[in-house]
């Protein structure tokens, strides 16, 4: 067993960063006293029910809710025509002023499930009998479910008025793709598939809100993690975003990027003042979360073609890509853009032609999922790495090592403008064939083999691009002129010496209190099991563009750091006034600050603290009393804007990790088996070895899930087939090997303390890895499979074409 | 719908309360009882969220009724605690072990691993497995789930001799 510990770190000696360390959060999660947004007890709470529509595609013809309304308990019923009325229309992340889209079905439904009307009841059972009692009259109409027939010009229509299915098309060219095609000694071409799936946290979205008259606030609380909530909140409502509370001390029950329910919080904000104030909450059951949560991830079709040489080093790339974001686009078209930032993966490829496509079909709505669009985009890399060892007949391994970018070319200059901070991709690489003892498990699979089985090895090196940037959306829409991301951090000391660092975001299992209470505790010298951390409401605001973006350790962390060094700074004022000496021969020790050349004069933390806060006396002239700091962060790299060739910098750190699963299919079935994976990982420096380490093996499993079990399935006839967790298949512990990882440490130059993001990077590699095991698992039959997810039937469909008569 | 008084044994307190007929089990103990430590993740069985123990064996209190307890002895995660409401053995092992992250599936991950420790105080690899089975965590891929039982298990073990 492979349990976390001391992350070792070169040429640094650090207290608590990289030591293992209880995680803070952890404590009241092991005793039942999360605070989660079912656990809110408002008295007087009424309960949201949503109908769905069973039509994926047809006209509202009339909603009579004459019978809901007259159930005992029922205090309203709401309908699309009425929320049309009082609230403006959803935000896209594109300016898409035809595809309007609102909390309920207005005039049309557009997918099956689609919220019609909304129940507000005093408990959710009186709510869901009043669901039954609502007639509504539907014309149907021909749905639209394949996103490259819905390209096609005489296709139905999901927004009429939009004219098209096409939301967004785009092409982009960085270097020179044609020249390098044309030198090339060899092309090939494939088609990768990767399915409609998504993270599915086992808690399902839940908003409550509350309309305070006294003061005209809308107070809501809410298992979210989105940037600009509050901002589209105010907006669909009409109030000044100054009347928009949201409390960020909610526990969110997972979300991996999904937890967006947006027009969830616009309909219940609606009702509470609707009726005068009464909170109002709306928990999704399962099938809504699944069928109409709008919590769909990429789906996705590339067409590639590789530009190589004979030695299997690539030159070139040309992407087609196409992704259906459902009938909503929301921000969904953005996760074709993300990517961007590391199009050419880990890499030296010279050149890339990048054609994505976003289409609108009749299924619910996609938001960002884990990585936003990169790990669709490192399977379709990957793919293509394998694709080119296969036609040369190399290694894959081999062909790895011959494209990635060496040690000695950090940083490194990608063609679309973005340059990789740090890394030691081949030592990584050679850690994990270590880790896997690589050439006893090729030995094994050769036994296998011999028995008549199908084994394979896998292999992914690839890159999770963090710190997160806003600028992908600029390059999709010029109106998007935004060039920060940034994150704030306060620091408070009291008088008494106490910490508090406030943070402006809620936490989804990523342990933020733990990161900020490290960095402070090993910048101030204090004991970080001493430190508070809050997480302030949107009033009393931080700037915070959310835990999105694998950006929280980089840009919490770095706001951290940054507040701590200004209290660093007052206490050396302070000691510098008080101890009559220059603040550089004074010295920094535990919260004591003493003079260099005579230890024995110093003021202690406790009064220093003492001084700040009640001797004014004492302080330097001009200095505010009390003891407090805000840093907020730009994005390291940050604040360009691209060039007239698309060329920005789009993210300023890579992490990197290199995956070996080793799968086993069974020939009869088509089940495939992992029966061991290897992970090495490199994410700069390690501020928690025991976070670190769950968010890549947890990433890990959720690739594994998107790999060879879970899709959101629909009908030809737009019919959802996957709203219960028996048909939308998640892994359970048999499914997961135990995965065996090991770090390495390139830190980063950009950072606070040399970290980088981690909290993608396992989900980002693992469906491109098991993917390259199963293909060579089906090599010696001479098939492959470039669609994702491999299920069973899927497998054994191909493996039954291929026996002989 | 009338309501039932139901009354039964939960974390070894004799408690009581009012439930109509058709209120899930899970329902009962977080909006009646105000038991929220236990969660409701897809309330068709699946997930195993909500997770609890009845007379010694791990069940999904979705798929109960909460008249169906009348008298019943039920032990949720908030039972795993010492008296002082401070982490138990096993909780602690959790977070020394790491085993959670969002802490949604949490409660009934312990729940389950609490019916399996105490008819079984040394499990083999292969009866953890089988007791959390039936227990889906997206955050965590089961590692630190798995090394948080064992040294859990291996606690309650010197614990007791």
């Amino acid at each position: 067993m492979s349990g976390a510990h001391d992350n070792p770190v070169a040429g640094s000696n650090y207290h608590y960063i990289a030591r293992k360390r209880r995680v803070v959060e952890d404590k009241r999660f092991v005793t039942g006293n999360g605070n989660f947004v079912q656990d809110q007890d408002l008295p007087g709470t009424l309960h949201v029910a949503v109908l769905p529509s069973p039509h994926p595609r047809a006209r509202i013809v009339l909603i009579n809710a004459e019978a809901a309304l007259a159930l005992a308990g029922v205090a309203a019923v709401i309908t699309g025509d009425e929320i049309a009325e009082h609230t403006l229309p959803l935000y896209h992340g594109l300016p898409l002023p035809e595809c309007r889209w609102f909390p309920l079905a207005h005039e049309m439904t557009r997918y099956a499930g689609e919220w019609v009307a909304a129940v507000v009841a005093e408990d959710i059972y009186i709510a869901e009998d009043a669901l039954d009692l609502i007639e509504v009259e539907y014309e149907a109409t021909p749905a639209i479910v394949d996103p490259e027939e819905a390209m096609k010009p005489d296709a139905p229509l999901v927004h009429p008025g939009h004219g098209s299915n096409i939301i967004y098309d785009g092409d982009f060219e960085w270097g020179p793709v044609a020249e390098d095609f044309e030198a090339a000694d060899h092309t090939l071409s494939f088609r990768a598939r990767w399915g409609r799936s998504s993270t599915v946290p086992i808690e399902t979205f839940g908003v409550l809100a509350k309309w305070d008259k006294g003061t005209e606030t809308l107070n809501v609380w809410a298992s979210i993690q989105m940037p600009n909530y509050p901002e589209q909140i105010a907006a669909a409502l009409r109030m000044p975003l100054n009347g928009v509370k949201v409390n960020q001390d909610i526990d969110v029950g997972g979300s991996y990027g999904v937890k967006r329910g947006i027009k969830h919080t616009v309909l219940v904000g609606y009702i509470s003042r609707k009726l005068g104030g009464a909170p109002v909450s709306l928990i999704e059951d399962r099938l809504v979360n699944l069928a109409s949560g709008d919590a769909h991830g990429p789906d996705r079709i590339f067409y590639t073609d590789v530009a190589f040489d004979q030695g299997g080093v690539i030159k070139s790339l040309k992407i087609r890509a196409i992704d259906d974001c459902g009938a909503y686009p929301g921000r969904g078209p953005f996760q074709l853009g993300k990517p961007i930032a590391a199009i050419v993966g880990p890499y030296r490829i010279n050149s890339v032609h990048y054609r994505p496509c976003s289409v609108a079909t009749n299924k619910t709505g996609q938001v960002p999922v884990r990585g936003m669009g990169q790990g669709p985009t490192n399977y379709m890399i990957e793919t293509a790495v394998d694709e080119v060892a296969r036609h040369l007949k190399l290694d894959r391994f081999e062909v790895r090592r011959r494209n990635l970018i060496r040690s000695d070319e950090f940083p490194y200059l990608n063609p679309t403008g973005t340059k990789y901070d740090s890394g030691d991709y081949e030592t990584v690489l050679g850690k994990v064939t270590e880790l896997a003892n690589y050439d006893d498990l090729v030995k094994r699979r050769d036994e296998l083999r011999v028995e008549g089985k199908l084994a394979g090895i896998g292999i992914a090196t690839c890159l999770e691009p963090s710190g997160g940037n806003n600028l992908f959306e600029f390059l999709f829409n010029p109106k998007a002129e935004i060039s920060t991301y940034m994150e704030g951090c306060q620091v408070r000391i009291d008088s008494v010496g106490n910490i508090v660092g406030t943070m402006g975001t809620t936490t989804s299992g990523q342990g933020h209190e733990t990161l900020v209470s490290t960095i402070l505790g090993e910048e101030l010298q204090r004991d970080p099991d001493d430190i508070r951390v809050i997480h302030a409401d949107s009033l009393a605001g931080l700037p915070t563009r959310s835990p999105i973006a694998s950006r929280m350790a980089v840009m919490l962390g770095g706001a951290a750091a940054g507040a701590a060094q200004k209290i660093k700074d007052q206490l050396f004022q302070i000691a510098a006034h008080n101890l009559n000496r220059p603040i550089d021969g004074l010295e920094y020790s535990e919260g004591t600050i003493f003079d260099r050349s005579d230890p024995a004069r110093k003021l202690s933390w406790d009064e220093l603290c003492n001084i700040a806060h009640r001797q004014f006396h004492k302080l330097p002239e001009g200095m505010e009393p009390g003891l407090q700091a805000l840093h907020v962060m730009q994005v390291p790299l940050g604040g360009q804007m691209p060039d007239e060739k698309n060329r920005v910098q789009l993210y300023p750190c890579f992490s990197f990790q290199a995956h070996i699963p080793f799968v086993e299919i069974d020939p009869g079935t088509g089940k495939v088996t992992v029966l061991d994976y290897f992970i090495a990982h490199d994410c700069g420096t390690v501020i928690n070895p025991d976070i670190v380490r769950g968010m890549i093996i947890g990433g890990v499993a959720q690739g594994i899930g998107a790999a060879l079990y879970e899709k959101f399935d629909y009908g030809p006839d737009g019919q959802f087939l996957s709203g219960t967790f028996v048909d939308y298949v998640m892994p359970s512990v048999f499914e997961i090997p135990y995965v065996k990882d090991v770090e390495h440490c390139t830190p980063s130059p950009l950072t606070s303390h040399g970290q980088k993001g981690s909290g993608e990077g396992g989900y980002l590699g693992a469906p491109a890895a098991i993917a390259s095991a199963v293909n060579d698992a089906l090599e010696p039959r001479g098939l492959s499979i470039h669609e994702l997810p491999m299920r069973m039937n899927d497998i054994e469909e191909l493996l039954n074409g291929e026996k002989p008569e | 719908m009338t309501k039932r008084d139901i009354t039964l044994t939960l974390n070894g307190k004799t408690v009581s309360g009012q439930a109509d007929p058709r209120m899930t089990l899970v329902d009962f103990l977080r909006v009646v009882l105000k038991a929220t430590g236990t969660h409701v993740g897809c309330e068709h069985g699946v997930c195993g969220a909500c997770t609890i123990v009845l007379n010694g064996e791990a069940i999904r209190s979705c798929l109960m009724l909460a008249v169906q307890v009348e008298s019943q002895e039920v032990i949720t995660v908030e039972g795993l605690c010492e008296e002082d409401g401070s982490p138990g053995i096993l909780q602690d092992a959790f977070r020394d072990g790491h085993g959670m992250q969002c802490g949604y599936c949490t409660p009934g991950m312990l729940t389950s691993v609490h019916a399996l420790l105490q008819s079984n105080d040394d499990p083999s690899d292969e009866d953890i497995l089988e007791a959390i089975g039936g227990n889906i965590c997206r955050c965590t891929g089961y590692a630190q789930i798995i090394d948080s039982i064992k040294i859990g298990a291996e606690r309650l073990r010197e614990d007791k001799s």
